[in-house]
């Protein structure tokens, strides 16, 4: 043994010895994951969290949540002398009077945005191949917590700096807690401490973003990890893999150089960002004053959806008995989110409700075999982007010569019209690859080579799939969709009566396939079929 | 004649025989169809300068602005307007406008500085407004006050030129224009003028002073530097958002392509 | 994707199990293994270059220095290569540890099995068990009275963090209703606090104004966020308004509410030649000609309108305060 091995054997003794750690490392350190790049979205938001935490430790440590004035006297010129809160001026003051602080301000904002699109496209690669479903269920509702808390950390992160572009927004927020009925306006006075914008929001969310929502944070992500670790992670079909088996590579060595190294090209890759590309310059939009605007007002990208649906709304007000209720602020900002996360929080259920699949999977669905989940994807992805584009509807206006008037109609009846387009789109095309699949199984895939037979005819040599690749394409489970009896023969209805009609009628419109090639099919074609 | 005869059968001889002509055709057409401009000298002369605008009046504004300067249905009228707004309306292009859209572009402009002068000259004989101003009658450098500057702006510009002089969107396809690269004569001269949708900024409610700050910090932030990387256009969220979509995770799923995939 | 000879024979469309592992080059020859150490090392140099590049960016370089690049422009060097060197320094550890675990460490497939997550038979049954001893053991189920008591004092101890969050804010009352503006304020402009005569506006011209300040008042944002107030003149005959709000009007000078009726934002962008009033955060579009009635966008409300006069010195001033509550509506907003 030599003393490095000795030293090592000593360190481990001395803690196995005071926690009996040997044993869960052993079974940790070779514990399996599968290996697709597709895998690794969640890893660069749990990442991307991690740069936020330290990027934003470095913050607080020159960081003032107090709106008291204060005259500036920092080194930046245009802004000489000016009045401001405090949080404005200790921000212009990392900024430019510490070394790396306009650095570490941006890394931690491109952070925050890269965060949301991880979390995004991670939530889109779950929902799409199916791992939201038993036993994966809780974890999803923990992934839908953490969207929506990150869209509210987001917000109050980058208002903490109290400049005119956020100052807006809060501006905006204010006006949606002043709409809620009989309580909204008592509401607002106790979080801004009186009328807006008050002496005391700023302080305020700078607990609720460093103290509040960071320890929730660490607490949903651990239990979301900790869910993956336990239950495994799900892997995509394919040769020799099954819903009783995992296949990859071990933690040690594999994983932790991987992973750990992904967590430095992440890292790496936000602070180049930081470094060449300009973020929040908040020296340029001014302390906030609710007498001042900006064209061109909107919030991050994140809640851009939010900004359209507010811009597109109707404006519908009611007023009775001495009472206003603005349905014009209400539905787009209350309402319509609520709808939209309650929803997509409650998705695993319903589509287990649907297809009455009450079994664990682990196995991954190809898209394509789930057409109307996919469609049903597509269709809310449509719905956010015309949403999302109708918030930056006035930066498109001119960037591309169109009129806001003409984008805001667009956006109004797109919203509408668009998504059950692309519902029947997305499932027609899932359909057609359904064939497509069928198809390659069955005859082989088209090389272009023609060939003339004797007898004068020209045929196009179809190469076999390899086995791999017609189990790959021919795995997955085609569920019928569900009998439910809706009267039995003793002339008794269900007594879950409407909900029953509906889910059967759900179930056999969800359960629409082309029948996969089964092997009958391949053996009645028979060889020498090219 | 040796070398005609020679090359005469040349696969190439009849495209190089038709590009031949093509440039003449074409370059006696520019030729026989040049115009001078009369070089204008400029003149102290008063009258002679607003004969001359009259007549380039007449000549390239009359059609759509009428020839009393009287307007119509599809331009306004122009008694009134001083000399200030010719300037700045012809003396950033915008004047004469290229088509019928519903604003008029900056552009290149048509007239040089002395029809400039003359067509400024003549519009203000018919009825008094603001006068012309000179680049050099501006003491914005020593006088200007960039902070004080930038708060005015921020209170009376932003709104519509965004916090950084880009720009933004008006309705029904109108835009207030970005500030930058504007003379500050033309600053000025918009200010007082309220060119198109632009309001009128009277001289008691935004002092001279307070113009010259304004111009101050408009030089200010033309000439700054983005201070933090790529400026991204200094229009905010949308184009961050932009590109930590598509350079972002763009960039981070191509690395994770690459540390998935098998080595060979 | 050829007829593969390594495949095994199979019953059709079965499971062909994992396909036989194929070595990389670094597996078979000791030279490109060789070859992999080294660019590993190369990449995990270039990270500790990037070290120094930070190091000496932030102790040498100069504040004030600034390098053009192309896309970028001119841009702070200082921060520039701080972020560089950070970045260089981090992304390549990186890089070296995956091209480490790509080439060099094995790539050999390995299988776990899964285990049913449901429990035994005799675990669960055992767990029922637990709860059930445990629960009798409580005897809460026989003990209703000590039930009722718990349940009651629970949700009597809930209203305790509730009513402590009672001073987080003071009650609205009636503060939703008042501004600074009373009979006689006389407006002034905003920065500047001069006050405004007619003939100081041109037709066409606009003007940022706030209340006037009584003496040694200080102006708060909380103010100016109700009081701010637009001034526009334009052509007295271009009114389209009823007799009372044009008597609120002063030779073609119409003052309204700076403050959006839909949510409060600074309703500012004035378009000289359509009369129109347009609010950049979600584009309502109010008719200054028809007492900003809006025309466009989502706001249901016109912005309240200042009536105006001339006190005797001929400045501008408020009529009467604002008649309505200005900025987004709320429940108690009793007027449409």
């Amino acid at each position: 043994m030599s003393a490095k091995e000795r030293a090592a054997g000593a360190v481990a003794n001395y803690v196995d010895e005071r926690t009996g750690a040997a044993k869960w490392m052993k079974k940790n350190l070779t514990k399996v994951f599968p290996d697709h790049w597709s895998f690794m979205l969640g890893e660069i938001a749990l990442y991307s969290f991690i740069i936020l935490l330290l990027s934003g430790t470095f913050l607080t440590f020159w960081f003032d949540p107090s709106m008291k004035e204060v005259e500036y006297e920092g080194s930046y010129g245009p802004l000489s002398g000016l009045k401001m809160s405090a949080a404005y001026a200790s921000t212009l003051h990392i900024s430019f009077d510490v070394r790396g602080g306009l650095l570490m301000r941006q890394i931690h904002h491109w952070a925050a945005l890269l965060f949301m699109v991880a979390i995004v496209v991670h939530l889109l690669r779950v929902f799409f191949t199916g791992a939201f479903r038993k036993p994966r269920e809780f974890n999803w509702l923990i992934g839908i917590g953490l969207l929506t808390l990150g869209i509210v950390e987001g917000f109050l992160g980058y208002s903490l700096p109290d400049d005119l572009l956020s100052g807006t927004g809060i501006r905006i927020a204010e006006a949606i807690i002043q709409a809620i009925p009989v309580v909204g306006s008592y509401l607002a006075y106790f979080v801004f401490g009186g009328p807006f914008p008050g002496e005391v929001f700023i302080p305020r969310i700078y607990t609720v973003h460093i103290l509040l929502l960071p320890g929730i944070f660490l607490a949903l992500i651990t239990v979301h990890l900790m869910l993956v670790w336990y239950q495994k992670h799900t892997q995509y079909p394919g040769p020799g893999r099954t819903e009783k088996n995992v296949v990859g590579y071990p933690l040690m060595p594999i994983y932790m150089a991987k992973a750990g190294g992904f967590f430095f090209i992440v890292f790496g890759f936000t602070a180049f960002l930081g470094a060449v590309a300009s973020i929040n310059p908040i020296w340029l939009f001014g302390p906030y004053t609710p007498a001042q605007i900006t064209a061109g007002s909107q919030p991050d990208w994140y809640m851009g959806w939010l900004d359209g649906l507010v811009r597109m709304a109707p404006p519908l007000e009611t007023h009775a008995f001495g009472h206003t209720i603005s349905w014009n602020i209400l539905i787009p900002g209350l309402i319509i989110p609520g709808i939209l996360f309650t929803g997509m929080a409650l998705y695993p259920f319903i589509e287990s409700w649907m297809t009455g699949d009450k079994r664990e999977h682990h196995l991954l669905d190809r898209p394509r075999n789930v057409p109307t989940r996919t469609a049903i994807g597509a269709m809310s992805l449509t719905f956010m982007i015309v949403t999302l584009l109708n918030g930056g509807n006035d930066i498109i206006a001119t960037h591309f010569g169109l009129t806001i008037n003409q984008i805001m109609w667009f956006s109004r009846i797109g919203v509408l019209v668009l998504p059950p387009i692309a519902f029947v789109v997305t499932k027609r095309i899932c359909l057609s690859l359904q064939r497509a699949d069928r198809e390659l199984v069955l005859h082989g895939k088209e090389t272009g080579r023609l060939v003339m037979l004797p007898h004068g005819e020209f045929v196009e040599i179809h190469e076999e799939l390899s086995p791999e690749k017609k189990w790959t394409l021919t795995q997955h489970e085609q569920l019928p969709p569900l009998e439910i009896t809706q009267e039995n023969q003793a002339g008794v209805r269900n007594p879950k009566g409407l909900l029953a009609k509906l889910q059967q009628r759900a179930s056999k419109a969800h359960q629409e396939q082309i029948e996969k090639p089964s092997a009958k099919d391949v053996i009645e074609l028979g060889d020498g079929h090219h | 004649m040796n070398f005609i005869s020679r090359y005469r059968r040349s696969k190439f001889f009849g495209p190089a025989l038709l590009a031949a002509a093509l440039f003449l055709l074409a370059t006696s057409y520019s030729v026989a169809s040049a115009t001078t401009f009369k070089a204008v000298t400029p003149t102290s002369d008063k009258t002679t300068l607003i004969a001359e605008g009259k007549e380039i009046f007449a000549r390239g504004c009359s059609s759509c602005h009428g020839l009393n300067l009287e307007g119509g249905a599809i331009a306004p009228s122009l008694i009134g307007v001083g000399a200030a707004s010719v300037d700045f309306q012809v003396g950033t292009g915008r004047m004469p406008m290229a088509d019928m859209s519903v604003q008029a572009a900056r552009k290149t402009p048509v007239y040089n500085e002395a029809e400039t002068a003359a067509l400024a000259a003549y519009v203000a004989s018919l009825a008094p407004g603001p006068a012309a101003i000179k680049n050099e009658d501006l003491a914005w450098e020593r006088s200007g006050d960039a902070a004080e500057g930038g708060q005015l702006f921020r209170t009376n510009c932003a709104m519509c030129h965004n916090f950084a002089g880009q720009g933004g969107a008006l309705t029904q396809g109108k835009y207030a224009p970005s500030v930058m690269g504007a003379e500050p004569k033309q600053i000025y001269e918009a200010m007082i003028t309220g060119p198109q949708s632009m309001p009128v900024f009277s001289d008691k409610i935004i002092t001279p002073a307070e113009k010259l700050s304004i111009i101050k910090w408009i030089k200010t932030a033309e000439a700054e530097p983005s201070l933090g990387g790529a400026s991204l256009g200094r229009t905010g969220p949308v184009t961050e958002g932009l590109l930590s979509w598509t350079l972002g995770i763009g960039g981070l799923i191509g690395v994770a392509v690459w540390l998935a995939s098998k080595a060979r | 994707m050829t007829t593969d000879n390594h495949s095994k024979e199979v019953a059709p469309l079965s499971d062909p199990g994992i396909p036989e592992h194929v070595h990389r080059r670094t597996d078979t020859d000791p030279k490109a293994a060789k070859k992999a150490e080294r660019q590993v090392a190369i990449l995990f140099s270039i990270s500790a270059l990037g070290t120094v590049l930070f190091v000496y960016s932030y102790t040498f370089m100069s504040e004030n220095l600034f390098v053009f690049l192309p896309v970028m422009g001119s841009t702070n060097a200082k921060q520039l290569f701080l972020g560089l060197g950070m970045a260089i320094s981090l992304f390549f550890i990186g890089m070296g540890a995956v091209h480490w675990a790509k080439m060099l460490m094995p790539d050999n497939e390995v299988i776990a099995h899964r285990h049913e997550l449901r429990s035994e038979e005799v675990d669960r049954e055992d767990f029922v068990k637990t709860v059930k001893e445990g629960a009798a053991a409580a005897g809460l189920g026989r003990r209703s009275l000590i039930k009722r008591s718990l349940g009651a004092a629970l949700g009597l101890v809930g209203l305790t963090p509730l009513l402590l969050l009672r001073d987080l804010g003071p009650l609205p009352k009636d503060d939703f209703s008042k501004t600074s503006w009373e009979a006689g304020t006389r407006l002034v402009t905003d920065p500047g606090d001069r006050p405004i005569k007619p003939s100081d506006l041109e037709i066409g011209a606009v003007a940022q104004v706030l209340p006037e300040l009584p003496n040694g008042k200080v102006r708060k944002l909380e103010d100016i966020g109700k009081d701010a107030v637009l001034l526009i003149r334009i052509r007295p005959e271009e009114f389209q308004l009823d007799a009372e709000r044009l008597s609120w009007t002063h030779e073609g000078i119409i003052a309204f509410s700076k403050i959006c009726s839909h949510m409060g934002c600074a309703v500012a962008l004035y378009e000289q030649q359509t009369k129109h009033l347009l609010c950049p955060c979600h584009q309502s579009t109010f008719d200054v000609t028809r007492a900003a009635k809006v025309i466009f966008g989502p706001s249901a409300r016109p912005l309240p309108q200042l009536a105006l006069a001339l006190d005797s010195d001929g400045y501008l001033v408020a009529k009467q305060p604002f008649t309505e509550p200005v900025g987004p509506s709320f429940w108690e907003r009793d007027s449409a």
